[in-house]
This record gives structure tokens, sequence and C-alpha cells, in this order.
């Protein structure tokens, strides 16, 4: 457990927020970080409230693998499936360039 | 019937089938009075009248014929803007998805569809669900119909707000932790979360997997539970569908509005209670089990207590759920593509980046981060693994609870409606909304919300909340019914016929 009381600084943000894929502005960073921090504080006390003899529960009710038929089901044609894309080109979805320079 | 738009579910397909009124009629009754309260009260996103009247002339002309598909066959509705429609625009309330059309209809959708309910249009919600006051709606709030300056709870808002403002006398919503327990709370509307797994998640644009689930907005018990028994139901689809018939649920309001809860034990549960809770929704949670107990049922108080870390528990898995599932927002084959400024031939990540910069808000982009740090390494044991943990204890809570008592209660939510713009910016403020609805969600067992009357201080409607054990469904149309038909007889009428009219002239009386 981290000891001391939980904060997420502005330089920790804009690393989450990297990692999690979402430019934010200064004004964001200046905003959101003291937030996210008083956040932090509030569910920081769920720690301890459960000793190691608790299992976790990731579902409420319990999860079975669920097989179908293996028989061809009707799907999307690719003309719908392209329909709603930001572009598209040839029959598929058109994007950025996915490789930096140094690669 | 009384009139087209204040009638019941009920009443209209009892109307519909003794041949006194069409479909047609009922369905422009209820797109006049969307033209004529909507511009105030924001509850629809999108309103698809021709394609409604549509469905309503092909409802009709099943009705001559004598082929109705189903008792609600005709029946209009309002769609929360988070379930998939086919050729409508699904937005959950973000900018991310402005003007999507999916390709598909969600399976509660093609059930409406199916069973012939004519679907009025898109109802507005907090961005991805993510909220308690519709404030979060990239497309403006949605008004209380009981003060148009109030919130009307949230995340879906705009469907209570719809079926209390008598636009639709059905809707849809969807509650992850609330969602449309306490919209109905604050509106004076009744709200059911089924069972984790009742109902469909296919085509749901999911929030957090497993704590969502699609359930009935309506203005009585009884056409919960028409409309739960239509949408519910195992579904191939959804790999946590469960594979059994629903209980009776139809059966169970009618039982309960029988008004003999004889054997019928209660609790009170301790812990949703006390200081923050709003004095005046207690005293109407106070009256609400006197006619319990005047009914028959035996009250007692049952401790849960683990549910005091409910919201802790609940905002740590939420987040760290929805970071990931919010992750196919990425710009590439559905949704806003923003090219980030000055940059030469960007990469696909920097379009991400710039993409999920503008088309997310605040709360959104609070969440994703918050979830990103629970489930970073380092952290994920003393955040998200604790939080798994102590889901595990409020299990156990209800299970224990459920050992001693057929139904737990409490109070929907703390407080009434509060002003729009109160907590918009004091997170930690707006999710204390979300108190008493979140173990039901944590643990996938069912609620209701019933209105319980108008609080003294501020003269605005709070609700009654009743839980069951997961498959007990049929116990919160019981003993919700037995309940709102004690106070529709104290109040001489349904509690909406108290709330503001929102317009001079009265659209939809029968001539």
């Amino acid at each position: 457990m981290p000891e001391k009381s939980p904060e997420i600084t502005r330089e920790e943000l804009a690393h989450l927020a990297t990692l999690a894929r979402i430019d934010l502005t200064d004004a964001e960073l200046d905003h959101l970080a003291p937030q996210l921090s008083v956040i932090l504080e509030s569910v920081a006390s769920i720690s301890g409230v459960a000793g190691d003899d608790v299992p976790p529960t990731s579902h409420p009710v319990p999860l079975t693998n669920v097989f179908r038929d293996d028989v061809v089901e009707p799907g999307l044609t690719a003309e719908q499936a392209l329909a709603m894309a930001p572009d598209a080109e040839q029959q598929r979805f058109a994007v950025p360039r996915i490789l930096g320079d140094e690669q | 019937m009384s009139d087209r738009i204040h009638s019941t579910a009920a009443e209209l397909a009892e109307a519909l089938a003794a041949g006194s009124v069409t479909s047609v009629d009922l369905t422009q009754a209820h797109l006049d009075r969307i033209a004529a309260v909507d511009g105030d009260v924001h509850a629809y996103l999108h309103v698809d009248a021709e394609g409604a009247l549509e469905q309503a002339v092909a409802s009709d002309e099943r009705r001559a014929a004598g082929t109705p598909l189903h008792a609600l066959d005709g029946v209009p509705i309002a769609v929360k803007d988070v379930l998939a429609t086919a050729g409508l625009p699904t937005t959950c309330g973000s900018k991310i998805l402005e003007g999507w059309i999916p390709p598909y209809d969600a399976t509660v959708v093609a059930r409406l569809k199916a069973a012939g309910l004519p679907i009025l249009g898109k109802t507005n919600m907090d961005e991805f669900a993510m909220g308690s006051s519709t404030e979060h709606s990239a497309y403006g709030p949605t008004r209380n119909p009981w003060d148009l300056d109030r919130i009307p709870g949230g995340s879906g808002g705009g469907s209570a707000a719809a079926v209390a403002a008598h636009m639709a006398p059905l809707a849809l919503g969807t509650d992850t932790g609330g969602s449309i327990r306490q919209p109905g709370a604050v509106t004076g509307t009744v709200g059911v979360k089924p069972t984790y797994g009742g109902v469909s998640r296919y085509g749901l644009v999911a929030l957090a997997n497993s704590l969502d689930q699609v359930g009935p907005v309506t203005r009585t018990v009884l056409d919960s539970a028409l409309l739960h028994e239509l949408i519910g139901g195992h579904d191939p689809r959804d790999s946590t569908s469960i594979d059994q018939p629903l209980p009776g649920l139809v059966a169970a309001a009618r039982q309960g509005a029988a008004g003999d809860l004889a054997g019928v034990r209660v609790g009170v549960i301790t812990e949703l209670a006390g200081d923050g809770w709003q004095p005046g929704v207690m005293a109407r949670f106070e009256e609400s089990l006197e006619l319990l107990v005047k009914a028959g049922a035996e009250v007692v108080e049952v401790s849960c207590p683990h549910f005091v870390h409910a919201l802790a528990a609940y905002y740590l898995i939420l987040p760290a759920e929805a970071s990931s599932n919010l992750a196919k927002f990425d710009a590439m084959r559905y949704g806003l593509r923003v090219m980030p400024q000055g940059i030469d031939s960007p990469s696909a990540e920097e379009v991400m980046r710039a993409t999920r910069e503008a088309g997310f808000g605040d709360e959104v982009k609070r969440r994703i981060v918050l979830g990103t740090y629970a489930l970073s390494s380092g952290y994920y044991d003393a955040y998200y693994g604790q939080a798994q943990k102590v889901r595990t204890l409020i299990g156990r809570d209800f299970a224990a609870a459920f050992e001693q008592v057929d139904v737990l209660v409490s109070p929907t939510a703390p407080t009434t409606a509060f002003k729009l713009g109160e907590k918009l910016d004091d997170p930690i403020a707006m999710y204390l909304n979300d108190l008493a609805t979140i173990p039901a969600n944590l643990a996938g067992v069912p609620g209701v919300s019933v209105p319980s009357g108008l609080a003294d201080e501020d003269a605005l409607p709070a609700g009654f909340q009743v839980l069951a054990p997961a498959l007990a469904d049929e116990r919160v149309y019981r003993v919700g019914a037995a309940l709102e038909t004690a106070l529709t007889e104290k109040w001489g009428g349904p509690l909406l016929a108290q709330a503001p009219s929102l317009e001079s002239t009265q659209n939809g009386a029968l001539a």
C-alpha cells in the first residue's frame, strides 16, 4: 500500500493521459489534477477493508464460457461496416500512418 | 382511459385492444407533446416523427387484421441514446459519436420492434452514462419537469424526464450505479434495474460491463413489469445473459397492487440513513414503511456493514472498466477523427490523442485517467484488487441480509433534485447521489425506485428503493406495486398529477 495520502501530480496526470491516449491542454492539467487527487483520497479508504482471505469478485454472477453452434450466421456487409468510418478505401478502413519515423 | 398522454401504458394497451384509440393517434399525441414542451425540458436528443408514425400505421394495420404482435403493440416508447438503433443516431451523449448511425439494433431494441412499439426517439444522458445529473451530456442538460432549474438525475435523466413530462408512456434506461433508479426518484417516476444478466446488454454501448443493466423507465410499477417482460430473457448474443425464464413480473405487480403483503419480511438497511440524508426524503421513507406495515409486511432493521465502502469500490471498479471499454474510440473505424494541429502527416496515435481530447468531456477524461491509474502496475493490488475484494464483502452482506428478510429497502437517493450547475465541478458531491443505488450494481441484484411523495422542504419528489436477491425480480414488483397502490390512494391520484403542466394549453385530451 502507498503509505502517504495519495495524490496525482500535474506531471503524473500528463503521463497517465499519454497512456490513455488523450491530449490534455495546460488548462485541463491544472483543472483536473487537484480533482483527481480529491477523488483518489476519497476512494483510498478502501485499503485494509478486506483481508487476504477474501477472494476478489470480477462479476456479480459466475461466468462460464459460452459456445454457439459452428454455423454461419448473417453479419454486416463491408458497406455497412464501413458506412460510418472516418475514411475508407478499397473496402477497408483508411487510417493514418501507424509507424513513427524512427521505425 | 383518461387521455392519450396521461394514461399508463397498460391503459393504452387496453384502449388499443378495445379499438377506442389508434396507435397513430397515440404516437401523434406524444409527438405533439414533445413539440410543445421539449424545447424547455430537452429530454430528447433525436426525435424520429416520421419513423414512429410509420411504425404506428403498421401497428394499426395489424390491429385491424386481428394480428397484433404483443399487448403493447402500438404503444410508443423512447430509448436512451446509449442503445444501438439501426438507422437512428446513437451518440451516448458524446461528441465523439456525433452523427453515428449504428448498422444494427441492440437486442432490446430489436425486441421492441418485433413487438410493434413505435420508437419516438433517443433520450439525453450524461456522456457515456457517467454522471448523476445529465449535465455531462455534450448536447446540453435535460431539465427536471418539476422545476426547470433543477437536474432530472442521471445518467438517464432524458428517459426519466420524457416519461415524467408525458412525452412518452414508456422508456428504456440503463443502470450502472443508479442511472435508472436515481432519475426515477428525483422526477417522481418508476425505474427498475433488473438482475444482472436478466436483460440483454448486446448493443448497449458498455460503460462498465460487470455493472451495466438495461431496464424499464415508466410512470407505474405495472408498466415497468410489462416492459421488463418484453425486453428480458435469454439472449445468445450476450455471454452474461441468464439462460432461464424470467419470473412472472406482471403477475407479481398485479398481486402487489391488490395490497396484501402478509408474511413479507422487509429489511431497512441501517447504513443507508443518517447525516447527509435530507429530512424530507427520510420523512417520506418512514411514512412509506408505515404503509408497508399496514399492508401486512413485517419490517425489521438489517445491517449491511460493508455498504459504507461501496462508493469507493465502485469508483475504482467503474473507471477501471470504463477506461478499457472506451479505448475503442480510437478515431479509426467509427466516430470522430480530429487531425492534430501543426503536425505534418500525424501518426495514428497522435490522431487518436487529438480526437479523444476534442471528443470527450471532463467527466469522461477524469474517469479514464482514474481507471488508467487504478490499473497501472504498482497500484493495481492496492486499488482495483482491493475494490474487487470489497465487492465480495458487499455480496456477502446481501446474502446474509436476505437470509433474514425477503426484500431490503432504503430511500433511493439522499436528496431531492438539486439545482443545475450546483455540483457540476465537484465530482465527489456528484458521486454521493448514488450512495444507495450502487450496492445493487456491485452485487447484481434487482431494484426498483417508486415515488414516495414530495419532500416538505422543497415540494420535490423523493424515491423509495426496494432490492431483492438476484433472480427474484418479482419481489421488487410485488412490494413496489403494493406501496404505489397505498400511496396513490393516500394522494388521491398519481404523484405526477401534482407536477407543473409545462404548457398553458393541454395537448392530448380525447375529444
